[in-house]
């Protein structure tokens, strides 16, 4: 139990608001902030993806609704709210509703699992990491389930790929993180970062030590979000929108919502094995009040975060997509015997003595 | 244990189609076993109407065979007509022509390579296609008033004296310059190439078996540029690009270097047009205009292959039969060899590369 739950405790304890309540909310609330502030951050992410792209094609991006189009995704997310939802005749009627209210539920957790701030991560288990490694392979499934209760041809073109996309990614990704957990001597995210802790700024970042995993796993991330150029399953030009072609209104939203969710999520999670997590770059935190440290803290997680999901869309605006046989190959033939290489060197640093050079 | 296929309808309205062309796909996994195409969803009774209309009446309507390369198709009708009555047209609005169809053939093949770009996933290179070909067709629309359907060529001349010149130049210096930079985010791209290296090969037999010409065939090894036998490219130092392999990306690279000699050929004429005097041309009457009994054709390179039309008159002031020949007319019958055998993802980029554009076909 960390410092924010003791406040919790005490705070209630001062109302008379017996424990019991204090010790059922506090894994509650959580879970509220965070579906607020995924709004705000999804509908944020949106529509900085869209402004950039707009940059480096030469246009403008939105810029109609709102002060330099702020709020353009808000008027989207709204007019979706507003759309019908259909329900196509032949589809699995069940399975159609789970996919995506299922689709949700992995994303949510993972972003309760990150580290915030030193106090303030709303599920801290001793083996965080291989909760999230559950989690990001997760939404496959709804991916899945709705690819095939559609009742399409393209929507199971769609999962089907998504399918052996993640089982050939999830491999190198699992060495690379695996890499990480032998620099740290931990599976606690929040153990990771605190690893990552040097005497002079940001010299004991893991990236250092495991740039070829800071790679690999980059890759292997964008392979699981379907981003591109591994973005097969819903790969517009052949597929027309894959698993999620018959959804429509809310249901398509969610879909959306959570695909943005995850993006951030895996950004988060990739700063916080490889960027310090939390950790400020300069060594030192420039507030001294321990209250405004947890948000310059969480400012600096967010920082780094939002470098890698500027690195994310600045490779869609490149790349081209990948042919599916390329993938695969890519990932067993390239990634997998180079994350393993990755580990390697990982335990030889750690054998060789974590202090010796950081 | 029985195999069992997959029935995939592939269109008519799907993205990567360009416009309304349907593929029936047999597939084992994403493996093409079969393919079908099925054309006619944009027909719009271009030859037909033609019979019920006067020429000048009919020569707007050409414009839209083809709606990225109208030009040519106006060329064409036009000098049958000329063809027909007899009628030299003057040096200028001959170079003038050219200046214009190669103008378009640039706009055309800029098109595409967005367009094939777009198949193959990647988003920005169709904005920086587009944002170059826009140029050409802000030019286009100052010149004739029309961004695309240009209504220019008229029997006997063009409809009005060519202007606007520096624009022009403006134009090509910064097409070839945008060139290099296409290279840098198309041609060195590990992925681009992954994807269309040795895909979708034609080899030279199948290209003349299918009747295939323009680009497509030069990029299979066949020298057959029709410009090189043209009278309207008489004097013009024409250089033809012809390449061996005529896989995808052979394809891509001869429409871009033909982009390179196009702009040679511009520059030809804007150099002849600087120095010429002021348009002075003798227009045939459209009114009551009636071409002498008998047959009359005449071909084109357009950017999408030779562009024939054939007219027959019976002296009366419509044709008793018109019919077009286009090029994507026969790049759409080679899918049905072309795509066996690929993967799915594949056969978009194959057909991608081909430059099929649906009302060349439909007509």
């Amino acid at each position: 139990m960390n410092y924010l739950y003791f406040l919790y405790i005490e705070f209630l304890q001062r109302h008379n608001i017996p424990k019991l309540f204090g010790d059922i909310t506090y894994y509650i609330i959580p879970f509220c902030i965070i579906a607020a502030a995924l709004l705000v951050v999804v509908l944020g992410l949106v529509l900085v993806e869209r402004k950039l792209l707009g940059f480096f094609t030469q246009r403008k991006g939105p810029n109609r609704v709102g002060w330099w189009g702020l709020l353009q995704t808000l008027a989207d997310a709204f007019k979706l709210l507003c759309k019908e939802n259909i329900t196509p005749c032949k589809v699995d009627r069940f399975l159609f509703n789970l996919a995506p209210v299922l689709v949700f539920i992995p994303m949510m957790t993972a972003l309760g699992i990150i580290p915030y701030s030193s106090e303030f991560t709303f599920v801290n288990t001793s083996t965080n990491v291989i909760l999230y490694l559950i989690l990001a392979a997760f939404p496959v499934l709804s991916i899945f389930l709705a690819g095939w209760a559609s009742n399409n041809k393209y929507s199971l073109f769609g999962a089907a790929r998504s399918i052996s996309q993640v089982l050939s990614y999830e491999l190198p990704m699992t060495f690379v993180i695996l890499s990480v957990v032998v620099l740290a001597s931990t599976m606690n995210l929040t153990g990771i970062t605190l690893a990552q802790t040097s005497l002079w700024r940001f010299s004991g970042w893991f990236i250092f030590p495991g740039f070829l995993g800071f790679v690999i796993l980059f890759i292997c991330i964008l392979a699981e979000l379907n981003r591109c150029p591994f973005d097969l399953p819903e790969a517009e030009s052949e597929l027309i929108c894959g698993y999620n072609t018959e959804y429509s209104g809310m249901r398509f939203a969610i879909f959306y919502l959570s695909e943005y969710g995850m993006l951030f999520a895996n950004s988060l999670f990739l700063a916080v094995l490889f960027l310090g997590g939390y950790l400020s770059p300069f060594g030192k935190y420039f507030f001294s009040s321990s209250f405004l440290i947890y948000f310059e803290q969480a400012f600096w997680l967010f920082l780094k975060a939002s470098i890698i999901v500027f690195l994310i869309i600045w490779i869609r605006a490149t790349l081209p997509r990948l042919a599916s046989f390329d993938l695969i190959k890519f990932s067993w033939a390239v990634l997998l015997p180079l994350s393993i290489l990755n580990l390697f060197i990982a335990v030889i640093i750690k054998f060789m003595g974590a202090g010796l050079c950081f | 244990m029985t195999i069992t296929t997959l029935k995939l309808n592939l269109g008519p309205q799907h993205p990567s189609t360009h416009g309304v062309l349907r593929l029936l796909l047999e597939l084992d996994g994403e493996k093409i076993l079969s393919c079908e195409p099925d054309i006619g969803y944009l027909h719009r009774g271009m030859e037909k109407m033609a019979e019920k209309l006067s020429y000048i009446q009919y020569l707007p309507t050409v414009d839209r065979i083809d709606y990225l390369a109208g030009f040519f198709y106006s060329e064409l009708l036009c000098r049958i007509v000329e063809k027909a009555l007899g009628i030299e047209i003057p040096e200028k609005v001959r170079v003038i022509r050219v200046l214009l169809l190669e103008l378009n053939r640039i706009s055309s093949h800029l098109l595409w390579i967005g367009a094939f770009l777009m198949d193959l996933g990647a988003v920005s290179p169709f904005f920086y296609a587009f944002r170059d070909r826009e140029m050409i067709l802000r030019y286009f629309e100052k010149l004739t008033g029309q961004r695309m359907m240009y209504n220019y060529f008229v029997f006997g001349g063009v409809r009005r004296d060519i202007d606007f010149l520096e624009e022009v130049e403006n134009i090509i210096s910064v097409v070839s310059e945008k060139l290099n930079d296409y290279d840098k985010i198309i041609t060195e791209n590990p992925i681009f190439l992954r994807r269309t290296l040795n895909k979708g090969i034609l080899d030279k037999e199948t290209a003349l078996n299918y009747s295939i010409t323009g680009v497509n065939l030069r990029a299979s090894g066949v020298d057959f540029d029709y410009r090189f036998q043209d009278c309207l490219y008489k004097g013009f130092d024409i250089g033809t690009v012809v390449l061996e392999k005529g896989d995808a990306f052979t394809r891509y690279q001869a429409r871009t270097l033909e982009i390179k000699e196009s702009i040679k050929i511009i520059r030809q004429a804007l150099d002849y047009l600087k120095k010429s005097a002021k348009l002075e041309q003798k227009l045939v009457n459209p009114v009551n205009l009636k071409l002498p009994e008998g047959d009359y054709y005449a071909d084109i390179e357009a950017p999408r292959g030779l562009a024939s039309c054939f007219v027959r008159s019976l002296g009366e002031k419509e044709p008793y039969r018109l019919k077009w020949r286009t090029g994507s007319y026969y790049s759409v019958n080679l899918l049905r060899k072309l795509l066996v055998g690929e993967f799915l993802n594949d056969a978009i980029a194959i057909s991608g590369s081909l430059d099929i554009i649906l009302p060349e076909v439909d007509k």
